[in-house]
């Protein structure tokens, strides 16, 4: 394309941009931006209204405006939520079963993954299928015999109970998603490191796995997001103090003080903010992941 | 070749361990939940079996009805609301300004845990000093809702902390859909003088049906299995007005110890979730858009 053809297209496309630009269009604009500015504000409002009660007095709370800001900031609230409610042992229970259930997960499911996609077996097709209708089974239907189950194996009150859950339940997403990543790879490679006698498990740790790194960060973010929040399997699972998780600690916690606001306030707040935090940092991956995550499934 | 890549021993290695898992911890359990139902048991004492009394019992039990005919509600009001969140979609794909700022806004409820929100908007709805109620007395509305309190409107107010939680997680899902329509079928359209509205609903909606009647299913089927917020938000309360399957079957289960009649009722919600998926699946079952 010559450099006149190529200018005379740059001047008609600029002014049917220009012609596109006109007022009615712009008044569209600005009201297409207010709608979504305001259902920004409500997606963001209700934390922001947590976090100006939890510094305040019961008496502000009850007495003034709902959107007066703390006079004086109780940062006491926080100390009282904190030692009170026992959240630095439910903080270290959620980080611990969190990590070794993402762990777990992870790995196993790239061991499936692999065997499945990569392996040639008979079965594969059917074993994948019992993995992916794991994801549509109702955990609630399986809580009783669970219950029961880890009973009888003496693992009531046992985290290993929880943090085996976790693994059984995430398996089916996890493999999913890792199924959609393992297919684009190439196979070249892996035939050239069986020519060169390279041994099975040799391929997958030091071939195939790194490959995956990517696809990985995405389920582990998936993962940590269920794990952190879960609360059904520790309600049910766990009894004593020592072994629950921050999600049932706050639930039990508000129970008790159910008229302290600041209290409620600054327990909840501290629950949140770890995984306010981690979203600052990886929201690109997190945004991402749920995306690839759930288009493939 | 062929012979390192279907070792069977290298195989087993690598799948045993967590088909083992599924198998013991999802699989059998969903068997031992229908065998269960046979039982009267208390979760300690011995098991006596009592055939189908447990079943034709939860064929006849209104309040298991009842809390099915909740969970159906918000299920069609969660696939009801896919259009708005389809609608935003829409317009932050539409190669706007900020797009992807305000999807990363959108998606922060949903990074909290059930229990939190739960917690947060049993305080927004609190009658006289949660946020809501005070801001209706602020414009100037005499006698706001009791909300959570009112039994006849408990149900519709649980929708919204759920439209709220989703939100995010169904924009980005279609968001994600809509990048992947191929631009030149939208230049196409343009040059034929299509408005934004005719290529949005005659060419990128059509396009993405497939993730559409995916959500549909995870919306509806998700809500038949809604648990935490509910159990948290109102525990089934006021009087039933908000029970729904999971927090029936767990409510009998766990805290009236029947343990044989909670099973029933939990087969009967891996009946009616297996059911539905079909049902939806039949519903929907148009050919996919292939590009």
């Amino acid at each position: 394309m010559s450099r006149v053809a190529i200018e005379t297209q740059k001047t008609t496309l600029s002014a049917s941009y220009k012609t596109s630009k006109t007022l009615g269009n712009k008044i569209g604009y600005g009201i297409l931006y207010f709608i979504l500015g305001v259902i920004a504000i409500i997606q963001v409002y209700p934390l922001i209204w947590l976090f100006l009660f939890s510094l305040k007095t019961n008496q502000e709370v009850f007495g003034m405006s709902p959107f007066a800001l703390p006079q004086d900031p109780q940062w006491g609230n926080y100390a009282k939520a904190w030692t009170a409610g026992h959240i630095d042992v439910y903080f270290f229970n959620s980080v611990l079963y969190t990590v070794a259930a993402v762990v777990i997960t992870v790995i196993l499911a790239s061991f499936v993954t692999f065997a499945i996609t990569r392996m040639e077996w008979k079965l594969s097709g059917l074993v994948l299928g019992l993995f992916m209708a794991g994801y549509m089974i109702p955990l609630h239907s399986t809580l009783i015999p669970l219950f029961n189950f880890f009973k009888m194996a003496n693992m009531i009150d046992n985290p290993m109970s929880v943090i085996l859950s976790y693994v059984a339940f995430n398996l089916p997403i996890t493999i999913m998603i890792l199924t959609g990543f393992y297919k684009t790879i190439p196979r070249e490679i892996e035939e050239a490191a069986v020519v060169d006698g390279c041994s099975i498990h040799r391929i997958f740790f030091q071939i195939t796995l790194p490959m995956t790194v990517p696809v990985l960060s995405t389920t582990v973010i998936i993962n940590m997001i269920y794990n952190w929040n879960e609360f059904v399997f520790v309600n049910t699972f766990l009894s004593s103090d020592k072994w629950k998780t921050i999600t049932v600690g706050v639930n039990n916690f508000v129970g008790q003080y159910l008229t302290d606001w600041g209290a409620i306030g600054a327990t909840l707040m501290i629950s949140i903010i770890p995984v306010l935090i981690a979203y600052f940092i990886l929201s690109d991956r997190i945004v991402e992941g749920i995306a690839a995550g759930s288009v493939k499934g | 070749m062929k012979s390192v890549m279907s070792n069977k021993w290298v195989i087993s290695l690598y799948v045993l361990p967590s088909l083992l898992l599924i198998l013991l911890l999802i699989y059998i359990p969903i068997v031992l939940t229908g065998y269960y139902g046979l039982m009267d048991w208390n979760g300690i004492g011995k098991m006596k079996f009592i055939g189908l009394e447990n079943y034709i019992e939860l064929a006849k039990d209104t309040k298991f009805w009842q809390s099915a005919w909740h969970s159906l509600l918000l299920g069609l009001f969660s696939a009801l609301s896919l259009v708005g969140y389809l609608i935003l979609s829409l317009i932050l794909a539409s190669k706007i300004k900020g797009a992807n700022f305000l999807r990363k806004i959108y998606l922060i409820p949903m990074l909290l845990s059930s229990v939190a929100i739960g917690q947060l908007w049993a305080k927004i709805f609190d009658p006289t000093n949660g946020m809501l109620n005070r801001m209706l007395v602020l414009i100037g509305v005499d006698n706001p809702p009791l909300w959570l309190a009112d039994s006849n409107i408990v149900l519709y107010a649980l929708f919204f902390p759920i439209v709220w939680q989703y939100a995010g997680f169904y924009i980005i899902i279609f968001y994600a859909a809509l990048k992947n329509v191929p631009e030149e079928l939208i230049e196409a359209a343009k040059i034929d003088g299509a408005t934004s509205i005719q290529i949005a609903y005659k060419i990128k909606v059509p396009l993405i049906s497939g993730v559409i009647k995916v959500m549909v299913i995870l919306a509806i089927v998700g809500s038949l299995k809604y648990f935490d917020l509910i159990f948290v938000l109102t525990g089934g309360g006021p009087n039933g007005a908000s029970e729904v399957m999971a927090s029936y079957m767990y409510t009998e289960a766990f805290s009236k110890y029947n343990f044989g009649y909670g099973s029933a009722i939990g087969f009967g919600l891996l009946v009616i979730c297996i059911v539905a998926t079909w049902v939806i699946q039949k519903l929907l079952n148009t050919k996919d858009v292939d590009y």
